[in-house]
């Protein structure tokens, strides 16, 4: 099975999350918040955005004449895992031989950008990485979380984790 | 937050490009039978009906949680598959207030591996109890929540709460789904012997009567039950539990059963605490129904006026301790599915709703 983009993402944010996406357990996303992120998904950058779907692989904004990956996103809390999930995108790029690309972080709200190369280091670490999510992903249980974490009040498994 | 829409005037539903509009067929009496027929016929015809002077009424479609169809209504398969691509689940009731049907969208939350898991604690005999006797209850629980609000307010149902509690406590012993139902039967027998003394003599109801409602309290209850029963079918639709697989009912091949079971937790709150309340302040009386057919109904009126509190009630909002924020009470049916699936994948074992203020 292939490791998605977003699955990279959750497992540097919360197991647990990453196991219960990886299990297809999804809250429904109907905060203010999360309509919010999709409409912004939907209209940032629109002119010059093309989204790629690869195998589990969703780019949200690809250059193919520079080369360069775009990833959109809201705020720049959690950066880690969007530097990753990134910088995973670079490496099934050049394993799966589409090519050697480079990547930029935008904040639109923020006004912000942020350049992302893959390096070396970073190869050894991501497939480290991807070993760990499988074993995640296998548990035969959610792994648990003692209490409720700073970052699950914005997240949409919140009620679900917690109720 | 989404809103159930209730459509209560004969009219068309239809899309227009990323709204739906609703265009009312003409300012019918709802009242007036034969005016109501006349519009029936025309509803066949839609380019007949878009001709009639009407005030068409915009529904965003963002807005909609599912619609509900009191009445006549027309609409095309352009409209369904808007709803389905919407994920708006429509809940049909009949001229008289019955529930007719649902049309459940394609569903778009699927889990393999947590249908996997709901079919095991079906077919695991233990497994099952484990989850029917909580469903009992937290009914139980709720059923006699509701007799002890009214005894602390000048009525004497101590008897009734006593021989319920008494009743309950054979639920953890229950070692099948059919003494298990018997156990709710009898609690529910007793329960309903309140009523007499909840809502005074006007109301008898005798006994609870079904299929036609043989007196106006059971046609109000069957109406409200079926309320409760369409909310639940439209929480589980929004999560990735499979609405036919059952544990306290019989997985059933015409119904969603797991609607069933979880609406018996909540129909003491929303459907029978909702009956009490309008009774008594007289917002419903025995002129609201008619007989019909050794039957009797609800009229149109007054089910607009239940339906109306009925959302009312769902929006009120509660603390919840746990989750510490504001919820609304029909949140509350959708955690109750959360709990339902973390029982389910072996991560928290599940506890009913019991009512807690």
């Amino acid at each position: 099975m292939h490791i998605t983009g977003t699955q990279l993402n959750y497992f540097f944010v919360c197991k647990r999350k990453l196991w219960l996406f990886a299990n297809h357990i999804q809250c429904e996303q109907e905060s203010d918040l999360v309509l919010q992120g999709k409409i912004m998904h939907e209209n940032s950058y629109s002119y010059e955005k093309k989204e790629y779907e690869f195998e589990g692989i969703k780019v949200d904004w690809l250059d193919l004449n520079n080369k360069v990956i775009h990833e959109v996103k809201k705020s720049d809390k959690v950066e880690e895992a969007h530097l990753w999930q990134l910088k995973y995108y670079l490496y099934y790029f050049r394993k799966n031989n589409i090519g050697e690309f480079t990547g930029e972080i935008n904040y639109p709200k923020l006004r912000k950008k942020e350049q992302v190369m893959l390096t070396d280091d970073d190869v050894v670490y991501i497939e480290k990485i991807i070993d760990e999510i499988e074993v995640v992903k296998n548990l035969p249980f959610a792994p648990k979380v003692e209490k409720p974490m700073k970052i699950c009040k914005k997240c949409s498994y919140n009620d679900l984790c917690w109720v | 937050m989404k809103r159930m829409y209730y459509i209560f005037t004969p009219g068309k539903l239809k899309r227009k490009e990323n709204t739906v509009f609703y265009v009312p067929f003409k300012n019918v009496e709802p009242q007036d039978d034969e005016n109501l027929q006349n519009e029936v016929l025309l509803s066949v015809d839609s380019d007949m009906a878009e001709s009639l002077p009407t005030n068409k009424i915009v529904l965003p479609v963002q807005d909609i949680d599912s619609f509900y169809i009191m009445t006549e209504a027309s609409f095309n398969t352009k409209f369904l598959d808007f709803c389905s691509a919407n994920k708006i689940p429509i809940h049909f009731f009949n001229y008289y207030g019955f529930y007719s049907g649902t049309y459940y969208p394609k569903e778009y939350l699927l889990s393999g591996s947590l249908l996997v898991n709901q079919v095991k604690h079906y077919s695991s005999i233990s497994k099952r109890l484990e989850i029917a006797r909580k469903f009992i209850e937290g009914a139980a629980f709720n059923l006699s929540k509701n007799l002890k609000y009214y005894n602390t307010r000048n009525k004497d149902l101590q008897a009734q709460i006593d021989t319920m509690e008494g009743l309950a406590m054979d639920i953890p012993s229950a070692t099948s789904i059919e003494q298990l139902m018997g156990i709710e039967g009898n609690i529910r027998k007793v329960y309903y012997t309140g009523f007499e003394e909840i809502l005074g003599k006007e109301f008898e109801l005798i006994s609870r009567k079904y299929n036609p409602p043989s007196n106006p309290l059971n046609a109000l209850i069957s109406f409200s039950n079926m309320m409760v029963y369409t909310t639940v079918l439209s929480e589980i639709y929004r999560t990735q539990l499979n609405p036919t697989i059952s544990f306290l009912h019989e997985p059933g091949d015409r119904r969603f059963s797991l609607a069933l079971d979880i609406a018996e937790i909540f129909k003491p709150l929303f459907a029978d605490r909702l009956i009490f309340k309008m009774i008594n302040n007289r917002q419903i009386q025995t002129k609201d129904f008619e007989s019909r057919l050794n039957g009797y109904y609800l009229k149109d009126t007054a089910r607009k006026a239940f339906v109306q509190e009925y959302d009312e009630k769902l929006k009120t909002t509660i603390k919840h301790r746990k989750l510490q924020k504001e919820i609304s009470y029909r949140r509350i049916i959708r955690l109750e599915c959360y709990k339902l699936i973390k029982h389910l994948i072996g991560d928290t074992e599940y506890e009913p709703f019991k009512i807690w203020w």
